[in-house]
């Protein structure tokens, strides 16, 4: 069994018809604990201790957060630049989140098609969280690929549903432990490893 | 015999402590409290006090010297400024008219024009115990009457002092106390008169000076040996000093005490002076009012009930209408003007002390002076009635009504929200809820205020805010969230009382005036309670850091974290707070508070100057440790 933490990240949920569904499913999950950035600090002041303690608790990091200029919204950064503290979580002491797996769960108005070399987007998904993948790997923490909801300008009630069910079973798998990190980090997208186990 | 004064001291003592707590329960206030306790102890009751009873109410006449004093410290020269027309003219033509009335109608009983003038004088007065503490209770206080309210009982007040100097004149009778005297027959009366009215000015100077220049020093040198006693001993010897002196050239004592409080009332020492001087003027007042329980006269009411009943009602209605009268012409709203004329329609404690200071120089006889105080006291117990007349009977039919009938329709749904109390605080929040779209009704006790709000199409529902049926009706059982804005903390603590008992579903965000008030909201068991200052203040200090050139998301993150720190520190002296009781006066409680918070400030951590994630401080360390 593994525990799994979503630091949740949106400026107006309200407003979003997709995170708000996503969020609703993972919120009953066992072992999953949602923490709803901007809801705990509408004023942006980190509470470290809380945050840290947080991070010891749990296995797996999920920054959930819509994709933002090609990044996460300004909380998630905040988040990071305050609570990764040097000599805790990176530095020649800072062991703390040593083996615990970070992933990022995003959900993007453009379709996936847009995110390649000749798509407009010019760089693919993985391009651009490279900031985030380095940001795990100095915290030697392993990064795995990133679960995406693509085309969220236009997707229809099923597609809400695909993604709802996609999170869900995504989140069992994680808490239940039956997931093969070194296999699931050669895909480009958690969805498509998803999709490879079910198929099986 | 000293056994018989102990004997006597636990009689009072007994009856204060059983009888006033008994009349506050019942919603009829301390001073029917005392005087309900001397009525049974009295000659007419048990019996267990008798004649001596005038002898305890000499002593308690210190206590009014006391209160005068008090007064004086009170009278902060703003204040007065400001309320200049109201005190003058709504205070000094109620004074005058009310004399002139009733006066006049006394003289055509039979009285002589000397005894009838100072049944006028004395009967003008209400009382100022009662009324404000009324007033206060019910959140008036801000209101137009409430104001109106204020200002003809300060004039009264200060009316008191002329008309004591003058009483004297009007003697008919022989001096009822020979010998001794009413202590007018003085050191100076020997004197030709134009040094008497030297003596006299030479007194009041000195007084003056005494407080300016004498005081003050002699104040700090006390305060500075921290002996608290000897400076309760010192507050008391200025205050008798002065009275003696005052008695000494003929002048009442009541005068030369509220001089000196007058001239101590920009003083340093004033908070301090009234904190430790409060409780003797309690205890003497007390009684003072129980003597005069005592000493009412039931045979002389069994003998002439109608008379006796009579009297009360028309000096009541006199004093009302003439009240009215004055409302209107100072342009008082309806509902404002019955508030303001029969909350000041009962005859008030100075009545008494001008009645015992009548009989003593002669001026009344002491038949009259019987049926006077027990219509006096008759009409003091009467008051909490009148209120709750006027509310329940009048008011709803006369004035603003508690429903807004016409805009009833328009609102038919009910509002998530309800504001109790539209004023300085909860305008505010009303108005924030308002333009964010979220549906609020408004309690307000103001009746003026309801009046233009329900103008702009605010629903509005005007009445005591912790009645439990005007709740009801303004949607408590369908609303979510509760404000609570009132002004008076014990209006607060009462509506908070009647919301968890009747509407246990209401979320309860509660306005505190400051940490005291804090307390006892937490003590209720009130989670969100915001005292109305401490945003504006930490929004002040920000501005003044980011003057003095610090960077303004400084300054800004550092009030949000030390307001953190401050409600930590509230809630942890909060549970501390019970252990401290032993702090006799508030004030001394507060400092000590402060010291309490001002260390913890120091040492608490609760601020990083710049997060380490932001300051690369130990990241330089490391490389440099790398290099080395």
């Amino acid at each position: 069994m593994a525990s799994v933490l979503i630091q949740f990240a949106h400026p107006a949920l309200e407003k979003s018809r997709v995170n708000q569904r996503l969020l609703e499913a993972a919120s009953d999950v066992p072992l999953v604990t949602v923490n709803d950035l901007y809801e705990q600090y509408p004023d942006f002041d980190i509470d470290i201790d809380r945050e840290q303690e947080l991070l010891l608790r749990h296995d797996y990091v999920l920054l959930h957060h819509p994709m933002y200029w090609y990044s996460a919204p300004a909380m998630t950064k905040q988040w990071i630049d305050l609570t990764l503290e040097h000599g805790w979580a990176y530095g020649r002491q800072g062991n703390a989140l040593t083996g615990k797996k970070m992933m990022n769960v995003m959900t993007t108005g453009g379709r996936q098609e847009a995110y390649q070399e000749a798509g407009y987007n010019r760089y693919t998904v993985r391009q651009f969280l490279a900031p985030f993948e380095q940001t795990a790997l100095l915290c030697k923490m392993l990064y795995l690929p990133p679960f995406v909801v693509h085309g969220t300008h236009r997707i229809a009630e099923e597609g809400i549903l695909e993604a709802v069910q996609q999170y869900r079973t995504l989140l069992e798998r994680l808490t239940a432990d039956e997931f093969n990190p070194d296999h699931a980090a050669q895909f480009a997208y958690a969805n498509d490893f998803l999709i490879e186990k079910q198929s099986l | 015999m000293s056994q018989s004064v102990l004997l006597q001291a636990i009689v009072y003592l007994a009856a204060g402590v059983v009888f006033v707590p008994i009349a506050k329960r019942l919603g009829l206030g301390s001073v029917l409290g005392y005087l309900l306790a001397g009525m049974v102890i009295g000659p007419d009751g048990l019996g267990l006090v008798g004649e001596e009873g005038q002898d305890v109410m000499h002593v308690a006449e210190f206590g009014v010297v006391i209160m005068l004093f008090l007064i004086g410290l009170e009278l902060e020269p703003d204040l007065l400024w400001k309320l200049r027309v109201p005190i003058v003219g709504l205070g000094g033509l109620q004074v005058v008219l009310t004399t002139v009335v009733i006066s006049g109608l006394a003289m055509l009983t039979g009285l002589p024009w000397q005894a009838a003038l100072a049944v006028g004088m004395i009967l003008t007065m209400s009382s100022t115990a009662i009324v404000l503490q009324t007033m206060n209770e019910k959140g008036l206080m801000q209101a137009a009457s409430g104001q109106s309210t204020f200002s003809v009982l300060l004039f009264q007040d200060i009316a008191v002092i002329p008309i004591l100097a003058l009483l004297p004149l009007l003697a008919t009778y022989p001096l009822s106390e020979s010998g001794e005297g009413g202590g007018h027959d003085t050191l100076l009366a020997d004197l030709p008169g134009w040094l008497q009215t030297l003596a006299v000015l030479g007194a009041v100077l000195a007084v003056v000076m005494l407080g300016r220049f004498v005081m003050r020093p002699v104040f700090r040198i006390i305060a500075s040996t921290g002996l608290r006693e000897v400076f309760i001993a010192s507050a008391l010897l200025l205050v008798g000093g002065v009275a003696l002196l005052m008695e000494s050239v003929g002048l009442s004592p009541a005068l030369g005490a509220f001089v000196s409080g007058v001239v101590l009332a920009n003083s340093e020492y004033k908070h301090e002076l009234e904190s430790d001087i409060d409780p003797f003027r309690g205890l003497l007042l007390g009684l003072f009012f129980i003597s005069v329980g005592s000493s009412i006269d039931f045979g002389l009411i069994q003998e002439n009930p109608l008379l006796v009943v009579g009297v009360v009602l028309g000096m009541m209605t006199l004093k009302a209408i003439v009240l009215a009268v004055l409302g209107r012409r100072f342009k008082l709203s309806t509902d404002q003007n019955l508030i303001f004329s029969l909350a000041l329609s009962q005859v008030g404690e100075f009545a008494f002390v001008l009645l015992s200071f009548s009989l003593q120089n002669g001026i009344l006889d002491t038949r009259t002076v019987g049926l006077l105080t027990a219509a006096v006291a008759l009409s003091m117990a009467l008051t909490p009635i009148v209120f709750l007349v006027n509310e329940k009977l009048l008011l709803p039919r006369i004035g603003t009504t508690a429903q807004d009938k016409k805009a009833s329709d328009q609102f038919s749904a009910s509002n998530p929200v309800i504001v109790a109390g539209f004023g300085r605080y909860g305008n505010i929040v009303g108005r924030f809820l308002r333009a964010n779209g979220i549906g609020t009704t408004v309690l307000d006790f103001d009746s003026d205020r309801v009046d233009i709000l329900r103008k702009i199409g605010i629903k509005v529902y005007y009445g005591d805010a912790s009645r439990y049926d005007l709740l009801k009706s303004a949607g408590a059982e369908e609303a979510k969230v509760i404000v609570i804005a009132l002004d008076s903390p014990e209006k607060s603590l009462e509506l908070v009382e009647t919301i968890k008992k009747h509407f246990p579903h209401l979320q309860i965000l509660v306005r505190a005036r400051d940490r005291d008030d804090a307390y006892e909201l937490m003590d209720a068991g009130i989670e969100h309670v915001y005292r109305e200052t401490l945003d504006s203040s930490l929004r002040t200090g920000v501005d003044a850091m980011r003057l003095l050139g610090l960077r303004a998301y400084h300054a800004e993150r550092s009030a949000r974290l030390f307001r953190k720190h401050d409600e930590e520190a509230l809630s942890e002296l909060a549970s501390v707070r019970h252990d401290q009781k032993q702090y006799f006066s508030t004030a001394r409680r507060r400092i000590r508070e402060l010291e309490q918070l001002i260390s913890s400030d120091e040492t608490d951590r609760w601020l990083r100057e710049v997060e380490e994630g932001w300051d690369s401080e130990s990241l330089r360390r490391e490389a440099n440790q790398q290099t080395n």
